[in-house]
């Protein structure tokens, strides 16, 4: 057994904090970008829309039956094959957008059952008040379903942010990417990863103390 | 005087079960009119057909110049019809994610597009007026049943509706909490708001009505003055309810 290279790892902790924004960068896109598909097709599938409902639900038992690595490969390597014009496309841009289909898809079963644990009364006295079907999923319904489904969409959001690893696999440096660089450099590959794995930990470390406190502030409607 | 609300001919069914068999009813400007009867025999269902929370399979609902047909109301329709008429649900149905301000409000903002400062004071004369100045800025988890139902009532006072509908307003209520409910809609009633009001509350449609219509089978069986449908009803089903309720 050899001892751990500290120092060696020490030196490490700059040159994967500067990949962190990277990181961050694919995540909070792909996350916001998600979190907007995944309402529309949850929306669609509450309100049974016709054949966009059938459409969505193929959509959703895609991207939830296939892996994520799968699907970026799809994307990055497969359909450039078929269609020319994405051959431009880059690896940050296809990781993106491969996040954003895959987390999408689970989010919006999660969104679709907060709504429809709705209570039925809410619908109706929205509607007794002359709202419009946009304005009452606004205003009354999409806010109390954001309280029930928040948890979740975090957990989602933490699996997002490890998910990005992935796009090492598109030949994106990322954290990962560039651990894998340092340790081919240096053959310490447990002192590379070491170090990537507790900055992948400190990262959601950070973002469970801000999902408490938005938990607590959307719960304040609830409270006595 | 000619009719304010003028409701012909609505049918409603669910499935095989017709609800709603043919209802003719005309409201004058001002007139309070209670709905009485025997359960399931659709007084709920035709306050929720006037609202289009239950869409009716036939007949016409008018209000002032607006007349919707079942057989062709479209979205806008609907829409301008619920605008205005007033609903005040048996369960309060209050809006969750709003403090009792903001659901008076809501009305006034996102449907007919009041400025929040503009809204802001009207929703506190209305909290003022139903006894709830101060609690402007509790959640509904925060109220008493009575005072949910307050802030209910206010929602759809907010509206001006031509025409307030009460569904039931204090079956949900615990016995504390009928009589500052009772208290609240006699003080609307006063102020000689067109009403239609389902209830089981038979001394208090008594007191407040001018007119009582008896409804069985989804059909409005008799209906005149409180006096005579208390007092010297004509049908013999209109008795027999009134000895089991009275």
């Amino acid at each position: 057994m050899r001892p751990l290279d500290i120092a060696y790892m020490w030196d490490l902790v700059p040159v994967i904090a500067g990949y962190v924004p990277l990181t961050l960068f694919m995540a909070v896109i792909s996350m916001i970008a998600a979190l907007v598909l995944a309402a529309i097709l949850a929306i669609v599938r509450v309100l049974r829309v016709p054949i966009l409902d059938r459409v969505v639900a193929v959509f959703i038992s895609f991207f939830r039956g296939t892996p994520l690595l799968v699907q970026l490969f799809l994307f990055y390597y497969g359909l450039p094959q078929m269609l020319s014009f994405l051959t431009s496309i880059n690896g940050v841009t296809a990781a993106i957008f491969g996040l954003t289909m895959h987390f999408s898809a689970y989010m919006a079963e999660s969104i679709r059952g907060a709504i429809l644990g709705v209570d039925r009364s809410q619908w109706e006295a929205a509607q007794s008040i002359g709202m419009t079907q946009g304005q009452l999923l606004r205003r009354i319904i999409l806010p109390q379903a954001a309280r029930v489904a928040a948890p979740t969409l975090m957990n989602y959001f933490i699996d997002m942010i490890k998910g990005t690893s992935l796009a090492f696999t598109l030949g994106v440096t990322e954290m990962m990417g560039a651990a894998q660089k340092e340790a081919a450099g240096s053959f310490l590959y447990l002192e590379a990863f070491l170090v990537v794995a507790l900055f992948y930990w400190a990262i959601v470390e950070v973002l469970s103390v801000g999902q408490r406190r938005m938990e607590a502030h959307l719960g304040k409607a609830v409270a006595r | 005087m000619s009719c304010e609300i003028d409701v012909s001919g609505l049918v409603k069914r669910f499935g095989a079960n017709t609800v709603l068999d043919g209802i003719d009813l005309c409201l004058k400007p001002g007139e309070r009119v209670a709905i009485i009867g025997p359960s399931g025999t659709g007084k709920s269902t035709l306050l929720r057909c006037l609202n289009y929370l239950d869409r009716p399979d036939q007949g016409k609902i008018a209000i002032g110049d607006l007349t919707v047909d079942a057989a062709k109301a479209g979205k806008a329709e609907i829409l301008a019809l619920r605008r205005r008429t007033g609903f005040v649900f048996q369960g309060y149905a209050l809006f969750a994610n709003m403090t009792a301000r903001q659901n008076i409000m809501e009305g006034l903002t996102t449907v007919r597009g009041w400025s929040k400062e503009k809204a802001q004071d009207r929703a506190d004369q209305i909290l003022t007026q139903i006894g709830l100045g101060d609690r402007g800025d509790s959640f509904p988890s925060g109220l008493s049943g009575g005072q949910q139902q307050r802030v209910g009532i206010g929602r759809a006072m907010a509206l001006d509706a031509d025409l307030m509908l009460f569904d039931e307003p204090t079956s949900a209520l615990d016995p504390e909490w009928v009589g500052e409910v009772l208290d609240l809609i006699r003080k609307i009633a006063d102020g000689r708001q067109t009403m239609l009001i389902v209830t089981h509350e038979m001394q208090f449609a008594r007191e407040i009505a001018d007119r009582v219509v008896f409804m069985e089978g989804g059909r409005i069986v008799e209906q005149g003055p409180p006096g005579q449908i208390f007092g010297n009803a004509q049908d013999d089903r209109t008795r027999s309810f009134l000895r089991r309720v009275g």
